[in-house]
């Protein structure tokens, strides 16, 4: 009996399309009353006056909140800083004073008997500010700093080194020196975030979308000054999330503030608007990347900085300097990360955080250097390729990434490319294939889980995990069904509860290895426990052997703890993603009519879930490619597109074909699954296979993304 | 959304004499509003751009919804869905352009709920005119054009104005525009007809009066005349993404090709580039009387953009322009 590796379709998919499923919006407690935020629509000032007189006259409200008037919360300072909270800052205070940060602050709150009521209330309230004589409002690298030491105890620190990559790159015999830009990125998932708030006495229930509900309990405790025993977390799914929902955004507190007063359950949902400044996005960012090589194809010098985009308030640092720490061997190599300060709201991670946006850059780079060289952009991967970890040297926990390109490029049909940029054509269209080498990092957290069979013979597993897409609760399912010994029916996965064994946050690809190892160590010991009831009956009969020991249920609950394998070994998950893009020479518009991504993901527990994971982010890939971008406006300090009619992700009709492939692989020093975690390695190298291939179809270095119809037209 | 009365009108007088009765006073009536397909009103409400007290909804009215082929002319109901339209078979053969515009607008699932009359009426997508947090001249006037300095990679080159250059997103009336039709109008005043071309009307000074139609007057059909250009017509529509999605610039040709490919009558219209639904007069001109060849066509493009004025990241459409028209062109000649 194996469940692990079988391709089970969803145990939460009945629930999902017949509508049972609940998100946290559709949680409905009696009373419940509604919310709706006023923002602010300059980028920093402070209020002088706010009018709320129309609004507290329209129909059906019952309270409009500022910071006149709203309670002031103790914002508790916490142990340690929660792992996915910015570097450093003070994390956004909101309606506690009159001070604007950004345009789109919320600056006032309402509380209507409908939502209908609460949003149009809203409209109608009048705010006066006193605009700052400075605003922060260009992403002008002039002004960019250095990360902080906090930063670089996360490994974003300002610079690393080795060797002497400047002198190493004025002598090599052949280089590249380019700049690449990625526009900034909403999250857009398509669940709006949403939090129901209610309290009972000094106790709070929290219906609210979250990747993380043991923080999201935690940080509303710590702010509203309360026991954390006091406060439930509950969120049973997640309609998408891609890192817009791992923070606790100030929304929930606004929840939590408007539920008090009230007195009564209150919940506030995000309008599609607000999701463009309330939950975070992936900064906007430039990249200049230094390659140098001998004529043998050979790195010898690799220098690649970046600047990013962050609050005035608070430091975001992401790993966008990874990949080029980590992807290639090269003797002399220095990275340089830096942040340009604005008057918006902090960036946050956004799927395949910092390790996809460095690999826009890099990956762009390394096909120019193939050009210049003449190589065949896989021959220059493979010439260059990491045997072991190059910055931290360490032998890699696994790596099958040979294997990967090898594979790629056969299904691919690789060899069907010209070795030169628009020589390949079908009709009018011009053809061009592309490639890029994917690389994200694996790690796993301590978990817990629990198990308990009941007398029908069912088991229950429950853990404080997430599932906001990838399919955790099938996956878990199948790693416990066969710790178990039973078939997938008679167990059941249970997540999104902060009462149940803690889990860390459902993010940076860690749940498979950090919630699957817990889940097969409670439901082991389970057995145990079962082990010693059996003595004394039949196996088979549980019902029997419980109601002979005088037990209704059994439990168990057991943890999973990393070792200090990640001191010894450098562990990352790899792909190697093909892209075929079809160019229309003359209105320069672009079709991706092929992705092909091979990956060397570890272990594979559900091939359906895994093949639905890299599709997805192959999706994902051609949106940061082609059409994703906020439009910023920097004369009113606002993104200009906050709408999904004008902020453009693909449509059914742009996307063709896409398959996903894993080679044969097994990571069991990470963990004892032996898996390595997919999620974010699914958009990374996307995006740069398919500029690649613009490239090979026209001949033009698009190293501006999204390549819109404009920028190739200009170009 | 703002609470509102709703009421089913039973008839086009009822209909346009209800919105005459519930016009705004600026104080306690926010007015009334038609409702029909409603897929950009209800948008226009649930963003508080329009808060209308009274829906008058005018999806039942009767003999609206019909497609009438008459003597060298189709009569297209304001209520008509979109869909429907596109898939109908006189329309398909005798004015392919607006077949093809009508299925090059949206997705399947708003053109299924769309009417042709809503079509003709939704408004512009500036992204500032959605936006009740930036200012607006449309919206707002005396509040300044945020867009002629800011984001304008979707806006106007032609026939914009210093208060707006916010593009007229539709692409069923730039069809409409090279057939010469004519649209039949209900009013508190009784019925007229006026040309699609003065449907519409470019912002200059007056940039929230976006339409020739008089308060409480209601479009009931749309006169297309039919012919041998209507019949080679074509659309061509350029945008970011493959489906669901305005154009960034497109283009409506009607050809009348005469023995050895003598161009009889040309009629060429663009979309996604100016504030209204556009002829070209300047590309016909230089077409009529010669021999349609791809040089010709080259030639006659390069006029696609004369009278138009960049703002910064919209001036690529200029250049787009001119390669829309000319492939548009060489499609419905068949030289493509």
């Amino acid at each position: 009996m194996n469940a692990v590796g079988a391709p089970l379709t969803r145990v939460d998919g009945p629930a999902k399309v017949t509508g049972s499923a609940r998100y946290a919006a559709e949680f409905h407690p009696d009373g419940l009353v509604y919310a709706a935020t006023h923002d602010s629509t300059v980028a920093a000032g402070r209020i002088v006056a706010i009018d709320t007189a129309a609004a507290e006259r329209a129909s059906g409200v019952l309270h409009v909140l500022t910071h006149r008037n709203a309670d002031r919360l103790p914002y508790l300072t916490p142990a340690e800083r929660p792992a996915v909270d910015p570097v450093a800052g003070e994390q956004l205070r909101v309606l506690q004073d009159a001070e604007v940060l950004f345009s789109g602050q919320p600056v006032a709150l309402v509380i209507a008997m409908t939502q209908s009521q609460a949003l149009y209330a809203a409209t109608l309230i009048r705010v006066t500010y006193d605009a700052a004589p400075e605003r922060l409002v260009y992403f002008d690298p002039a002004r960019a700093k250095p990360t902080s030491e906090a930063a670089a105890k996360k490994g974003r620190g300002p610079e690393t080194k080795k060797g002497d990559p400047d002198a190493a790159f004025a002598a090599a015999p052949v280089r590249v020196d380019a700049t690449y830009v990625q526009a900034r990125e909403q999250h857009n998932a398509m669940e709006p975030h949403a939090t129901v708030a209610q309290w009972q006495g000094d106790r709070l229930t929290l219906w609210s979308k979250t990747q993380w509900v043991g923080n999201e309990r935690a940080e509303i405790a710590r702010r509203f000054g309360i026991a954390p025993e006091n406060v439930r977390v509950i969120n049973p799914f997640v309609g998408g999330a891609f890192g817009s929902a791992l923070r606790t955004w100030p929304h929930v507190t606004l929840a939590a503030m408007a539920a008090r007063r009230a007195g009564l359950p209150v919940r506030l949902e995000l309008t599609r608007r607000q999701l463009f400044t309330a939950i975070g996005f992936r900064s906007e960012t430039r990249q200049r990347v230094a390659l140098g090589a001998g004529l043998d194809g050979r790195l010898t010098a690799m220098i690649h900085e970046v600047t990013g985009q962050t609050s005035t308030y608070e430091e975001f640092a992401e790993p966008a300097l990874a990949p080029a720490s980590t992807t290639y061997a090269c003797p002399d190599r220095r990275t340089r990360y830096s942040l340009v300060p604005m008057n918006i709201s902090t960036p946050c991670p956004m799927r395949g955080p910092g390790w996809a946006t460095g690999l826009i850059g890099q990956e762009m780079a390394m096909d120019e250097l193939a050009a210049k060289l003449k190589l065949d952009p896989i021959e220059l991967r493979l010439l260059n390729y990491a045997e072991k970890d190059p910055m931290k040297d360490l032998p890699w926990s696994s790596k099958a990434l040979r294997e990967c390109y090898r594979q790629g490029a056969e299904r691919f049909g690789w060899h069907r490319r010209t070795p030169g940029p628009h020589a390949m054509r079908d009709g009018r269209e011009l053809v061009g294939f592309g490639m890029a080498t994917a690389i994200y990092h694996v790690s796993r957290y301590p978990t817990s889980a629990s198990a308990t069979l009941f007398a029908d013979g069912t088991v229950t597993v429950r853990c404080a995990t997430t599932d906001m897409g990838p399919g955790t609760y099938t996956s878990a399912t199948q790693v416990a069904a066969d710790a178990l010994g039973l078939p997938v029916e008679q167990v059941r996965f249970e997540l999104g509860d902060s009462t149940f064994p803690p889990a860390k946050e459902h993010g940076g690809s860690t749940t498979m290895a950090s919630v699957g190892s817990a889940v097969q160590a409670a439901c082991t010991a389970l057995k145990l426990k079962l082990a010693g009831l059996v003595r004394s009956g039949d196996a088979n009969d549980p019902a029997r052997l419980l109601r002979r020991a005088g037990l209704e249920r059994l439990d168990a609950e057991a943890s999973a703890t990393p070792g200090d394998e990640t001191k010894t070994y450098s562990s990352v998950g790899f792909g190697a993603v093909f892209a075929e893009a079809r160019v229309d020479p003359e209105l320069c518009t672009i079709r991706v009519a092929r992705v092909i991504g091979v990956y060397d993901a570890g272990r594979i527990i559900n091939p359906r879930l895994a093949h639905s994971q890299c599709i997805g982010g192959m999706v994902g890939g051609i949106g940061m490619a082609l059409l994703e971008e906020a439009e910023w406006d920097a004369n009113l300090g606002r993104v200009a597109n906050a709408t999904l009619a004008e902020y453009l992700v693909p449509v059914c009709a742009d996307i063709h074909e896409l398959d996903a492939f894993f080679v044969e692989s097994e990571d069991r020093i990470m963990n004892p699954l032996g898996v390595k975690g997919l999620a974010e390695l699914g958009l990374c190298g996307v995006a740069p296979a398919i500029a690649n291939a613009v490239w090979h179809a026209t001949g033009k270095r698009m190293r501006e993304l999204p390549i819109t119809p404009d920028r190739l037209l200009m170009a | 959304m703002v609470n509102f009365a709703y009421a089913r009108a039973a008839s086009v007088s009822a209909a346009t004499d209800s919105l005459a009765r519930h016009r705004s006073d600026g104080a306690h009536e926010q007015g009334a509003d038609f409702l029909a397909g409603g897929t950009d009103m209800v948008q226009l409400m649930s963003e508080h751009l329009r808060n209308p007290d009274r829906i008058i909804d005018i999806s039942a009215l009767p003999g609206l919804d019909r497609i009438e082929q008459r003597t060298d002319v189709l009569r297209l109901g304001a209520l008509v869905r979109m869909s429907d339209a596109a898939a109908h078979p006189a329309v398909r053969s005798e004015c392919p352009v607006l077949s093809e515009a009508l299925l090059a607008s949206a997705s399947a699932q708003v053109r299924n709920l769309a009417t042709l009359g809503g079509n003709l009426l939704q408004r512009t997508r500036c992204g500032y005119f959605r936006d009740p947090g930036a200012p607006c001249e449309k919206r707002e006037p005396g509040t300044g054009c945020p867009a002629i300095l800011g984001q304008n990679r979707f806006h106007a080159v032609l026939g914009g104005s210093q208060h707006c250059i916010a593009t007229y997103a539709g692409d069923f009336a730039n069809a409409l525009l090279v057939l010469d039709a004519t649209v039949r109008i209900a009013g508190p005043n009784g019925e007229r007809t006026i040309p699609l071309a003065g449907l519409h009307r470019i912002p200059g000074n007056t940039p929230a009066v976006e339409t020739n139609l008089a308060p409480g007057e209601l479009i009931l059909s749309i006169d297309v005349a039919t012919g041998p250009a209507a019949r080679r017509s074509h659309y061509l529509k350029v945008r970011d993404r493959a489906s669901f999605e305005w154009s960034i610039a497109s283009a409506a040709v009607a050809l009348d090709l005469g023995e050895y490919g003598t161009v009889r009558d040309a009629r060429i219209a663009v979309g996604g580039v100016a504030t209204k639904p556009w002829r070209l007069p300047q590309v016909e001109t230089a077409l009529r009387g010669k021999r349609l060849t791809l040089a010709l066509v080259q030639e006659a493009a390069a006029h696609a953009a004369d009278d138009a004025v960049p703002h910064g990241r919209n001036a690529y459409k200029i250049e787009l322009i001119r390669r829309t028209v000319a492939r548009a062109l060489a499609e419905t000649g068949g030289l493509a």
